[in-house]
Formats: structure tokens, sequence, C-alpha cells
């Protein structure tokens, strides 16, 4: 009876196929078990059905950005996880968690054992000033920030100190208003989200009253999305405060824009120009600065300030003007500072193409090389929303599926797939995590968060998940 | 059939502590709480990128997403976020004179994720904000191709 309710329900109207995995068909592998490769994934076993696809993930959970890097005052975003869920489900599709490409299998192996890898690792480092300071301690990329609160293993031990009035955010984009919206949010709304709980009591004894977000250009140019500034301007306790010089002549510009940025620079004259902030001393205040580029941070041990240059704007364009610095600095006291400027791709290992400038695989439409593709932030550097990944990844998908069939990968060659993956990782002693070790995961994280009030706590110990996966299913090596 | 389940999930989703998680979330069964014997069945054909057009059936008081997913309609990544108003992958496009009739007129919201949709025009909703009434009966809507590319079927 489920089985037929979810035949009914599927939300993407593919349903579950019952077929017994074939040997037929290609054999291929995903790197990165992010959205990217979900979609990638999703696309292939629907457009090959006699295709295996094994999505390899690093950490032992999956999921990628949708855990780590969605807020987690959004949950709404995360409901691809049911999705990918569905397609992990599939009887074409194997989740192996727990496996790093570059150090417990390189290209090389994988391009031996299947017919094709898609590569869609995402863009983890994240872009860096080079300038005085940098190092200082509560220097943080924003990055860090957020893998501390939603409980990223690399980040659960990151010191964050919350004790000054002001935090000093560098750039405009989606995650640098996120990560300014969790620090200006009352503490009674995040304890409701799966934010992990050191981030809790961190934040519950947080000092933080105001929060800068600097851009170096103007309010024509800012790189978040007007959801994210409708939620600051919207936000219980906060009032978003401009200044407001940086606006002349911009509501002029409003009629001759389009969409997305006519909206977005309207809503933005209209909470700097036409709203009066009701600043009370119990307000935090969210203040977005324009025209200014750091110099250095200031401080002996732990960052004390940021040194800002001020900068004019030129070009005919006025939507893609240039920023030039005028020589006059500035400087804004703070106790941290978040650098949230962008990402780029690791190559994880040195036989992919990579593009050391971009920090991106070099790729066309997702071809990489015969029988090795990209997809999502790998693939195109780390901009858009989901759609822009989805839409990337079905792209690629697309390719792979008409590479087959076009005979461009020979397909009737046989490959062991993931049983000689599988002997190497055996021989090397590391433990993988199927699906079912996934949900394990997945169940004790509610559980745990059930205790707390909370839709979940997530584990952020990599030793503690592989025990809670561990209990004793085997991924299926048929094949 | 379709609906019988639905209902079923839903009060399965209420009354166990089991989660359901690859079902439709409980806030989008509003619409089955209304009476089941006044609503009448509304003809709404989907028209895909490559011309291929689906004619099916939704209930009033369904929005045009629920009649995607009762009826399996095959749209790869339609409705991602599941009607929660965060992503803009249930992007229909209206003929202008069904735009102009429709009785809601679209939210900040709504017009906040259409700003992102690809193939934007000035008679886009998202179909999880359209509720079906009599009065859209024969609706004819284009799904944009970016979300069903025409190699994918």
């Amino acid at each position: 009876m489920l089985r037929c309710m979810s035949h009914s329900l599927t939300i993407f109207g593919r349903s579950i196929t019952t077929s017994a995995v074939h040997n037929k068909g290609a054999k291929i592998c995903v790197v990165g078990g992010g959205p990217a490769g979900f979609y990638a994934a999703q696309h292939i076993v629907k457009a090959a059905p006699d295709c295996e696809v094994d999505i390899f993930e690093r950490l032992p959970v999956p999921f990628g950005l949708v855990r780590f890097g969605v807020a987690p005052d959004h949950p709404e975003v995360k409901n691809v996880i049911n999705t990918f869920t569905k397609t992990a489900r599939n009887p074409q599709v194997r989740f192996i968690g727990n496996v790093s490409l570059g150090t417990d299998v390189s290209l090389q192996e994988l391009k031996t054992a299947y017919h094709a890898v898609i590569l869609t690792y995402g863009a983890e480092q994240d872009k860096t000033f080079g300038i005085p300071g940098e190092s200082l301690s509560n220097v943080l990329a924003a990055r860090e920030f957020v893998g501390w609160y939603n409980g990223l293993p690399q980040n659960k031990n990151l010191l964050v100190d919350l004790n000054d009035e002001a935090v000093v955010i560098l750039g405009q984009g989606n995650v640098a208003v996120d990560a300014a919206r969790i620090l200006l949010t009352p503490i009674d709304e995040l304890k409701k989200t799966d934010i992990t709980e050191h981030a809790l009591a961190g934040l519950a004894s947080s000092r933080v009253k105001t929060v800068y977000l600097v851009g170096r250009r103007g309010p024509l140019q800012v790189a978040f999305t007007i959801k994210e500034l409708r939620e600051m301007v919207n936000l219980k306790g906060c009032s978003s405060v401009f200044e407001k010089r940086h606006f002349d002549g911009v509501p002029e510009m409003v009629p001759k824009l389009v969409r997305p940025r006519k909206r977005l620079t309207e809503l933005l004259v209209k909470a700097a120009l036409e709203t009066e902030p009701s600043i009370d001393t119990s307000s935090k205040i969210f203040k977005p600065l324009f025209m200014r580029s750091p110099l250095s941070f200031q401080g002996s041990t732990s960052v004390t300030g940021v040194e800002l240059g001020l900068n004019s704007l030129h070009g005919a364009d006025l939507e893609n003007q240039q920023a030039i610095p005028t020589g006059e600095k500035e400087i804004i006291n703070c106790g941290l500072a978040l650098r949230s400027i962008g990402y780029r791709s690791v190559c994880a290992d040195p036989s992919i193409p990579f593009d050391n400038k971009k920090g991106k695989v070099i790729n066309e439409h997702g071809r990489v090389e015969k029988g090795v593709y990209s997809a999502g932030w790998l693939s195109t550097g780390p901009v858009g929303v989901i759609l822009s990944t989805m839409s990337n990844a079905f792209e690629t998908g697309a390719n792979v599926v008409e590479d087959i069939k076009k005979k461009v990968l020979d397909t009737t060659e046989s490959k062991p797939g993931y049983s000689s993956i599988r002997s190497k990782l055996d021989s090397k002693g590391i433990q993988v995590v199927s699906f079912a070790g996934w949900e394990r995961i997945d169940e004790e994280e509610m559980r745990r968060g059930k205790m707390l009030g909370k839709p979940r706590e997530k584990i952020t110990d990599v030793q503690e998940m592989l025990q809670v996966a561990d209990k004793g299913d085997t991924i299926a090596v048929k094949g | 059939m379709a609906q019988a389940a639905l209902r079923s999930v839903c009060a399965k989703a209420l009354f166990t502590s089991q989660p359901l998680r690859l079902f439709v979330v409980p806030q989008r069964c509003h619409s089955l709480t209304r009476p089941l014997l006044k609503k009448e069945e509304v003809e709404v054909t989907f028209v895909k990128a490559n011309g291929e057009a689906i004619k099916t059936k939704g209930k009033e008081g369904d929005s045009l997403l629920d009649v995607i997913v009762n009826n399996n309609i095959d749209l790869d990544g339609f409705g991602a976020c599941e009607g929660t108003l965060t992503c803009s992958t249930c992007h229909l496009i209206f003929k202008k004179a069904d735009f102009d009739a429709l009785p809601e007129k679209p939210t900040d919201e709504e017009l906040d994720m259409l700003d992102l949709a690809y193939e934007l025009t000035e008679t886009s909703r998202l179909g999880c904000q359209i509720n079906l009434t009599k009065k859209l009966n024969g609706l004819e809507v284009k799904v944009p191709s970016t979300i069903n590319d025409a190699r994918s079927s």
C-alpha cells in the first residue's frame, strides 16, 4: 500500500523502478554527493534505465551544501532532499560515503572501473584578500562560520568570539547575508531550527548588535538576491540602516532596469530612502556599506577593526561600473570579521584538467575529456541557486546519455564498476557508508533533535557518524 | 485514487511519529480539508517546450503543482521545494487573457522567486501559487524548456 501511494505521489512524476540491477548498461560514477551529483544521477537513471550510477561522497553523509550550506532557518529549501532520497533508493543507484577522491581513490582508478566519471565535488576553498592582518584570530571565512553553525565536521571546533558589539562582513552576496541574519536573528527563533547546539550556545551569549555588510561597489551591484534582502528588512528586532548618499541617482535608474535587478533595486531604494529605521536601544542593526574595499585587518592577536579604502564608481554602464580607490581611508572597529567574496574549487586529483586561475575544472557543457564529465559549482564556478545547479546537472547528465547512445563512450567494453573500487578501499581499511548507513545517522540525528525540541541535532564528528552508520550492513558489490 | 492516497498519507503524517519524508509535506494538504463532494473537476493542459500537450484534470482548490504531482506528470525537476515558495522550478507561462483573469495577483514573495526563473515572461506565475477554480476549466499553460529539456524526454 505504501509503495502504491509512493507511486501516486512522486513529486517529479517518475515512479521507482523495481527492476534488479543489470550488468549490461553503462557503469557511471559521480564524485560528490551534493545537489549536482544527485541531479546528474537522477537524470541519467531516468534517461538510461540500464545504467548503474554510483555516487561517491567524501563525508559519511550525503547532500553537500543542502545540509552544510543552506541556512538552518531556511528548512523549506531542504525539501530537495526528498527527491535526492528517492534517487538514492533507486535500485540503479548506489551511495558510497566516506570516500575521498585524490586520497582514497584516484581519478585513473575510477576511469578504469567505470565507463564515465562525473566530477561534482563543488567549490570548497574560500577566496582570500591577501592583505595584512588576514591571519589574525577572529578573521574568518564566512564559509567556516556557516560550517560552524551547520555542523560541518571540519568546522565544529571553530573559535568564534562574539563578545564585541560589531561584526564586519566583507562581501555582499547571499552567503554574507545568511551569516548576517544568523548573527542578528533572535535566539528563540534559532532554537527551533536544526542549528548545531555548539553554535546555539555561542550565539545565545553573543553581544553582537551591529553587523556591517561591506561591498566595494554600490547599490546597483549587490550580489544578494531579493528574498534574502526582504528577510533582512523584515527581521524581528533588527533595523536595516543604509547610507542615503550612496543612493543618489538610484531611484531614477529603477525604470530603466530589468528583472531581477529592477525589483531588487526597488526594494533597496524603499528600505534605504522610504523607511525610517526605528532604532531603540534594544534593536540590532544591519548596516550595508557601499564603495569600500578592505586594506588591512587591525589588531595584534585578535582583530579589532578593518581598515577600508573608499572607492568611487566609474563607467558609462551603470550596472557594471568599476570601483576605483579615491585614496581616502577609514577604520571600522569590530571584534569579528568574516570574509565572503566567493569560492574556488580545488583540484582534487592531479590528472583533472583544471583552470587554476578560475578555480574550476576545464569543461565544455560538462564534458571534460573522454569519459570524464563535470557538473555543479566545480563546473560553472560557485554562483547560482539550486535551479541553476539543477539545470546544469541535468545538462551534463543528458550529455553523458547522448555520448552513450552515440557510442562516443564504448559501453560494450566490460567494466568492473564498484567491485574493483571496493576491494581497493577494503585493502586500505576504509569504512564506507551506504545509504542505509546514512538513514541510521539521519534517524539518530532526528532522535537527538527531538530531545532538544529541534527538528534535528546533527552529528558533527566523522568517527561518530561512522559508528552510528555501521550496524553491520554492507553495500552490495554485485555488478 | 491519488486523492484518497494523499489523504491517507496526510492522516498518517499527522497521527504517527514515523517520519514520511518521501511524501509531500503536510502543509500542502490544505485543499483536502474542504468538503470533497462539492469539488468539481477542472481540465488543465500543460504544453511542454517540445510542443507535447498533456491534458489532465485537477480538483477545485488544487494548485497546479498538486495537479502535476497527483497525476504523475513527468516533468523533471518540477516543484523542487514542494510548494514552499523557495525556488522557481514550478514556473509556468500563461496566456495573457488567462493571466489577467487569475483571481489572485502574485505576492511579493512569489515575484521574488519568479525573478530567478529562467525564460521569465510578463505572464509567468509559479504553479504552486495558482489554485484551480471552475472558471479555469480548459486552462492551457506552457512549461518552460529549462525545466523540461526536450532531450530528456
